[in-house]
């Protein structure tokens, strides 16, 4: 399997390869790690004459504390993510789903970038930047503008990146020190991707809950913030019922397809587990500190 | 669509500065088995799943059928062919493999060597556990693992001074 022919391109800074997005039009593409678009250019789902490397782009590799948010640049790797001393520290839960992405080789090309910008329902970041609230930086012809992830994905593969726009990074919210976290991910075998899968952030005063906020992976055409059934589980101890009670919520919104992973039913009722288990790990991390 | 320009790739393989030029689309495994003739790493997949052409690039593992040879330029690139000492005896995983059978048909070893050698490069002492997850990326059709696994604490063992006390399967 050989991907089609084009010519190729590594600009080294943001504003070049901008240019050169605008310049070559629709059939140029940023090419990251290129482990969703080399399998997709392979099997000719994607055929673009121009790839313009983003490898060589300055400061897109850079990791930043700035005290309330951590920027993160879109071509750092998931293996870079994992090994960030500063994640590790303050958004534990990137190493945590960073993880559970395809397998080791994989993680030391697929960017960060590459894996939200796509609009692939079946990658695992794009969830958890819901479930974190992150903002997307994009830098186009018109000049730079964030959105929020919640509101970027419009569909499979279709999102709010505009012709020429690029995304530079993403900014999240830090949440605070003792959070509880977890990412929980069903899949068949290891490199799969997701089941079903839950993202939770969560924060306990006095063993109930104060703040909760989560996201689900791969069961419906976008990632799916659960808004409704995060509130349910507020003010909470998270008790059996209440756990019930949010997973029933969570599994309302979902639009699974039948495929090679399970049925639509499995895989709705399997979000309702994976959504109570991230739960319950994530109070547990909480109350232990983080 | 217009003829495609070749580009020039320079990169490092196994030690040794290289040039040539490569159409982009050339995808890095075929360019090292038929542009270099180094036929060690294997093509099982070509999807990125088997694990088959791992080789190791700047440090890292990566499954070379899933990058362009362009995007190696300016790289250090090494394969099983440079994984034996200079002076030709086996490296410690390649003896390893030899002592607990960590092969059968062989078509996964070399990217089973690539990727233990990175392995214990970030991980010297590594569990059974995290020598599974470390190989996650890589299968076999053959062996079942055990042997594979076992191969991989050999060389583990003798490369922190030690000896494994244990038997091929
Ligand atoms: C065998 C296998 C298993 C996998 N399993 C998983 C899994 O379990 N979970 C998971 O999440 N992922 C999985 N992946 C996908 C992997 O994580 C991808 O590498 C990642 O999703 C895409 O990142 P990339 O850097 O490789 O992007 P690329 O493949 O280079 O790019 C993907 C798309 O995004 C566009 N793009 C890239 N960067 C930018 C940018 N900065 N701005 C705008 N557009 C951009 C490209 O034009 C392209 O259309 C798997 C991949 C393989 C091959
Ligand atoms: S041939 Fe590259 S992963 Fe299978
Ligand atoms: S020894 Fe045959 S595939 Fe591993």
């Amino acid at each position: 399997m050989i991907p089609g022919p084009f010519a190729y391109y590594r600009p080294s800074s943001v504003a070049e390869a901008v240019g050169l997005l605008v310049r070559l039009g629709d059939e140029a593409r940023p090419l990251a790690g290129g482990h969703s678009l080399i399998p997709m250019m392979k099997l000719r789902m994607a055929t673009p004459e121009h790839l313009v490397d983003l490898a060589g782009v300055a400061g897109l590799k850079e990791i930043r504390d700035n005290g309330a948010t951590i920027t993160i640049g879109a071509t750092v790797t998931q293996a870079e993510l994992i090994n960030s001393e500063l994640l590790l520290r303050r958004l534990p839960i990137l190493r945590e789903t960073a993880l559970q992405v395809a397998d080791p080789q994989i993680r030391s090309k697929g960017t960060l970038g590459g894996n939200v910008a796509n609009g692939d329902p079946g990658n695992d970041m794009p969830a958890l930047m819901h479930c974190l609230n992150a903002t997307y930086l994009l830098e186009g012809p018109a000049g730079s503008r964030l959105v929020p992830a919640r509101d970027y994905y419009q569909g499979a593969y279709f999102t709010a990146l505009g012709q020429g726009e690029l995304l530079t990074g993403v900014s999240i919210p830090v949440p605070p020190l003792g959070h509880g976290y977890a990412y929980e991910k069903l899949k068949r075998k290891i490199g799969d991707y997701a089941t079903a899968a839950a993202a939770v952030v969560l924060t306990l005063v006095d063993g109930r809950v104060a703040t909760a906020s989560i996201a689900l992976t791969n069961v419906a055409a976008t990632p799916l913030f659960a808004e409704a059934a995060g509130a349910i589980v507020l003010g909470s101890t998270l008790d059996a019922a209440t756990v019930k009670r949010a997973a029933a919520a969570a599994k309302a919104i979902t639009d699974p397809a039948t495929d090679g992973r399970g049925t639509a039913e499995y895989r709705r009722e399997m979000t309702g587990v994976m959504v109570s288990r991230a739960l319950m790990k994530a109070a547990a991390r909480a109350r232990i500190g983080g | 669509m217009a003829e495609i320009e070749k580009l020039a790739v320079s990169l490092v393989i196994n030690g040794k500065k290289i040039q040539r030029f490569v159409e982009p689309r050339t995808l890095l495994i075929h360019f090292l088995r038929e542009d270099i003739g180094l036929t060690g790493a294997h093509i099982g997949c070509e999807t990125g799943h088997c694990g088959a052409c791992t080789v190791e690039i700047d440090g890292q593992s990566v499954k070379c059928c899933t990058m362009f040879a362009i995007q190696a330029n300016g790289s250090s690139v090494n394969t099983v062919e440079g994984l034996a000492n200079a002076d030709g005896t086996l490296h410690a995983l390649q003896e390893g493999f030899r002592q607990m059978h960590g092969l059968q048909c062989g078509y996964c070893t070399p990217g089973m060597l690539m990727r233990a050698k990175v392995l214990l490069s970030e991980t010297p002492d590594p569990t059974e556990e995290e020598i599974r997850y470390g190989i996650s990326g890589n299968l076999c059709r053959c062996t079942g693992y055990q042997n594979i696994v076992k191969s991989i604490q050999h060389a583990a063992a003798t490369l922190n001074g030690r000896t494994l006390q244990d038997a091929a399967e």
